[in-house]
């Protein structure tokens, strides 16, 4: 029972970590731009395609991650300076309307080029295998190394955003947008490397787990939503509390779709708590959230009454 | 007598500014009351305070004796305290008698009835009629609040604050931004009023103030340096030096 | 902030009548040549023996519902719910479930339906009320999604693959709804009595503060308003109707599956709303019926239909902020 627990564990810890990588450009986003990005799960989602095809054009994993980053960027700029840089000044409705149409067109766009079935990236011989942890259980290299490769990165963020004149703006601006064009800052380029920043961490997070999980058309919209809720509970424009939520998330979920049936089976029948635990393992985060909102309606880490 | 506002060593920080700093007032029935200070004197910040927008610190406000320190704002109009002008009360998509009306149905029944045009009630439009007579709008009822000049706004957002029928009147800066002839018009419609409406005006324009004021007390920093009879502060040594002379010196 | 002489153009009105009349007219107007040409669908269907028009105008008006009840959250409200394909979703599996267990009668169907929408309206409607523009809309986009999670593992209903009906529902015991032209009829009896409902609603007292809160919260608040209570009871009239909606969808597709519920039904609901003309009633309909042939339309040249929607989107947002209706407008020279 322990060495599932941990098992899943770990598992949850690493749903958590792509969760924070998508929605640490999200949250930014929100934060600073008051734009909400119903296309953001997309960025994730080509950056799983790119790092599927370049790894396969050069046979090489690491060649393919290197093509694909820069290309994802790319990406993410351009759409940024086409589409969302007219955007910003519109209502959320709108917003909502253009990334939504956005999302269909790219994701269509997907399909055309790709094909509806998913696809399937080698894990690099260098991290293929497994690891004996504590003596008890087997763990894959590979989804080690992407906790380490997102630890590494909330590392880096963190000393990015409070030890560097770019984070210290990112802070102004997620806090107070007028400060930071007070400040005679470029809006327009900060702006721009916000999202072109967003977009590398989320296209970061789709090539991460292209070994991992099956690459497809749909990838991008599941992974959206969680990373809404964990913006949510983080609270908006917080990169902490974006890596706090999507922790949380992730290990909530993963626990809760194991462990909720075996706990339910204390209380009721077998076949009962098999179902229920089904049915309500998928809602936690949902309740979590709930939760979270009815006691902070900030979220955990939002800084005033949204 | 209880005062009909009476506030009790009020205390509002922002960060290591102290915007509101022990301010203790009151306000008796019937009273036009104005409060001047210039510019970052904390003049915004206690409306906010007293209509319910903004929570203090520390310290009580009471209302007819009554503390109201954390009620909202909703509940603060329904004991009759109405705010205006500088959070401003017109939608501008509303016709003008759309505006009032909406102002009466406030305080006139429920707001929960699904059937029925609103805009065909009798009640409603007769009393939100009235009240645009009483600052000279009537004319103007059928036609859309953005179409009004400034002037006509400021006579609309009168007739809203009177229809909620206020037991005190929080004007904050009516007079801001207004033109000579706009601020005329105004000050006209505030003699009307003046007696019968217990009023805490909060305001700039000296000339408005000395005009109308009953009391006036000076806002500096946050606190209240003087209250008096508008003779009283004219002759105050301390207010001189504090705000009226920089005044003499800016016209 | 200068002296603006009034309009002198403006015409002199008479105090006692707002100024609505005439648009409203035209709007009456409009809405019966709408619901009056639909009524002809049948017919239409008859003469040219083309049966499946009458069953795809009845989805058409179902979805005209449902856009029809986004509005009024949406469009006089100003809330942006990103999760209303749920309470299609829960009329549907009023109707699956209750079904399998032997009760296909469409009051039932109605008031299960309804019922439970207006429980998770509230429920969700009192959390996400109490949060405003970016965080409302991700927050009611996360519930529909749990809504849509929790029939997903529902397997003795079918599941992620969703459920068969072995008929439609009864009323009062008869099979009426079993012939299409009838289901059609009576779902164009629901639209348009929903329709005048929601028209009702929004010129009421109610409908009034509604408007008011959606023009600027803090000045109804001013005036002695708390808006919460309004915009839940918007919200959860809205969720009401759209339940509605998903009984009748259920009885025209017989059959009920998760996807009625998914992020992408909820998004679908909101372009309908814009590209129709937003706050505007009638627009949700024409919106529905717009995007629904829009869509067989694309879907006859291409599989890849859906990237004509999104371009059509984007370019409506960017060039037409006030949907078809304002094309309409700028088109006949009518737009201020």
């Amino acid at each position: 029972m322990f060495n599932l627990f941990l098992l899943q564990l770990l598992n949850g810890v690493q749903l958590g970590i792509l969760l924070f990588l998508v929605a640490a450009g999200l949250t930014l986003i929100f934060g600073i731009m008051d734009f909400i990005n119903i296309a953001h799960g997309v960025l994730y989602m080509v950056g799983a395609y790119l790092m599927a095809t370049f790894a396969a054009a050069t046979g090489n994993f690491w060649l393919g991650l290197l093509v694909a980053m820069p290309a994802v960027v790319v990406f993410g700029l351009a759409l940024e300076v086409f589409l969302f840089r007219r955007l910003y000044d519109r209502s959320h409705l709108d917003q909502v309307l253009a990334t939504f149409g956005l999302m269909l067109i790219v994701t269509e766009g997907v399909r055309m080029i790709w094909g509806s079935s998913p696809i399937f990236v080698p894990v690099p011989e260098l991290l293929s295998g497994s690891i004996r942890l504590l003596g008890i259980i087997n763990y894959p290299v590979y989804r080690l190394a992407i906790i380490a490769a997102g630890l590494a990165v909330a590392v880096g963020l963190y000393v990015m955003i409070n030890h560097s004149r770019i984070g210290m703006l990112l802070r102004a601006g997620a806090s107070n947008r007028p400060v930071v064009s007070a400040l005679g800052v470029n809006i327009t380029w900060l702006f721009a490397f916000v999202f072109a920043f967003g977009a590398m961490l989320a296209g970061f997070a789709g090539a991460l787990v292209a070994p991992v999980l099956s690459v497809d058309p749909g990838m991008g919209g599941s992974v959206l939503i969680l990373a809404f809720v964990v913006v949510v509970i983080g609270g908006i424009g917080s990169v902490k509390g974006a890596f706090v939520a999507a922790l949380l998330v992730g290990v909530v979920d993963t626990l809760g779709r194991t462990f909720g049936p075996i706990l339910l089976q204390m209380a009721m029948d077998p076949s009962a708590a098999s179902q229920t635990g089904r049915t309500l393992a998928p809602m936690l985060i949902y309740i979590l959230m709930a939760l979270v909102l009815a006691i902070r309606p900030s979220g955990l880490f939002g800084r005033r009454a949204a | 007598m209880t005062a009909r506002l009476e506030i009790r060593s009020l205390h509002k920080r922002f960060g290591a500014l102290a915007v509101t700093d022990g301010i203790s007032l009151d306000i008796a029935p019937g009273e036009l009351h104005a409060i001047i200070g210039p510019n970052g004197a904390g003049k915004t910040t206690l409306v906010a305070q007293l209509s319910g927008q903004l929570a203090p610190d520390s310290g009580q406000v009471l209302y007819d004796g009554r503390d109201i320190t954390h009620m909202d704002m909703a509940g603060r109009v329904h004991l009759g305290m109405a705010r205006s002008f500088q959070i401003t009360t017109i939608l501008h998509g509303f016709t003008v008698l759309q505006n009032v009306a909406l102002a009466v149905q406030a305080r006139k029944g429920s707001s929960f009835r699904f059937f029925g045009r609103a805009d065909a009630e009798p009640a409603l439009n007769a009393a939100a009629i009235g009240y645009l007579r009483q600052v000279g709008l009537a004319e103007r009822a059928g036609d859309v609040a953005r179409n009004l000049s400034h002037g006509e706004h400021r006579q609309m957002e009168f007739a809203i604050a009177l229809a909620t029928a206020p037991r005190l009147l929080l004007l904050d800066e009516p007079f801001a931004g207004t033109g000579r002839q706009e601020a005329e018009q105004l000050l006209a419609l505030m003699r009307q009023i003046k007696g019968k409406q217990t009023t805490l005006l909060v305001e700039h324009d000296m000339n408005a103030v000395f005009a109308l004021a009953d009391r006036i007390s000076v806002l500096v920093y946050g606190r209240i340096i003087a209250t008096g009879t508008p003779g009283e502060i004219r002759a105050n040594a301390e207010v001189r030096a504090a705000y009226l002379g920089e005044e003499d010196a800016a016209c | 902030m200068s002296d603006s002489p009034a309009p002198t153009t403006a015409p002199p009105a008479s105090p006692a009548a707002p100024l609505r009349r005439p648009r409203l007219f035209s709007r009456g107007a409009a809405a019966l040549a709408i619901f009056g040409l639909m009524a002809l669908v049948p017919l239409v269907a008859h003469l040219s023996d083309d049966p499946f028009l009458t069953v795809a105008f009845t989805r058409i008006l179902v979805f005209a519902i449902a856009a029809l009840s986004l509005d009024l959250i949406l469009g006089y409200g100003a809330l942006v719910s990103f999760g209303h394909a749920a309470y299609v979703g829960f009329g549907a599996y009023a109707v699956a479930i209750l079904s399998r267990h032997g009760i296909t009668d469409i009051f039932v169907h109605l008031a299960a339906g309804i019922g439970v929408a207006v429980i998770f309206a509230v429920l969700t409607g009192a959390i996400a009320l109490r949060t405003r523009g970016v965080y409302f809309i991700m927050i009611t986009l996360a519930f529909g999604q749990m809504a849509y999670f929790f029939f997903t593992s529902l397997s003795a209903y079918g599941g992620d693959d969703g459920i068969s009906l072995r008929g439609r529902s009864t009323v009062l015991g008869t099979d009426l709804l079993a012939h299409n032209s009838v289901l059609f009829y009576v779902t164009l009896g629901a639209l348009v009595g929903l329709y005048l409902l929601a028209a009702a609603v929004v010129n009421s007292r109610f409908g009034r503060v509604l408007a008011g809160t959606r023009e600027d919260a803090l000045r109804m608040q001013a005036i002695g308003f708390r808006p919460f209570r309004y915009q839940l009871a918007a919200f959860v009239i809205a969720g009401a109707m759209a339940s509605i909606s998903g009984v009748l969808l259920a009885n025209q597709a017989e059959f009920v599956s998760p996807a009625y519920m998914s992020w992408h039904r909820s998004g679908e609901l909101i372009v309908m709303v814009i590209l129709g003309g937003i706050g505007t009633l009638l627009g949700g309909v024409v919106g529905a019926v717009v995007v629904l042939l829009l869509e067989e339309w694309l879907s006859v040249f291409t599989t890849h239909w859906r990237m004509g929607l999104g371009l059509v989107l984007i370019l409506v947002v960017l060039f037409s902020p006030k949907g078809i209706a304002g094309l309409f407008e700028r088109l006949l020279g009518r737009g201020k």
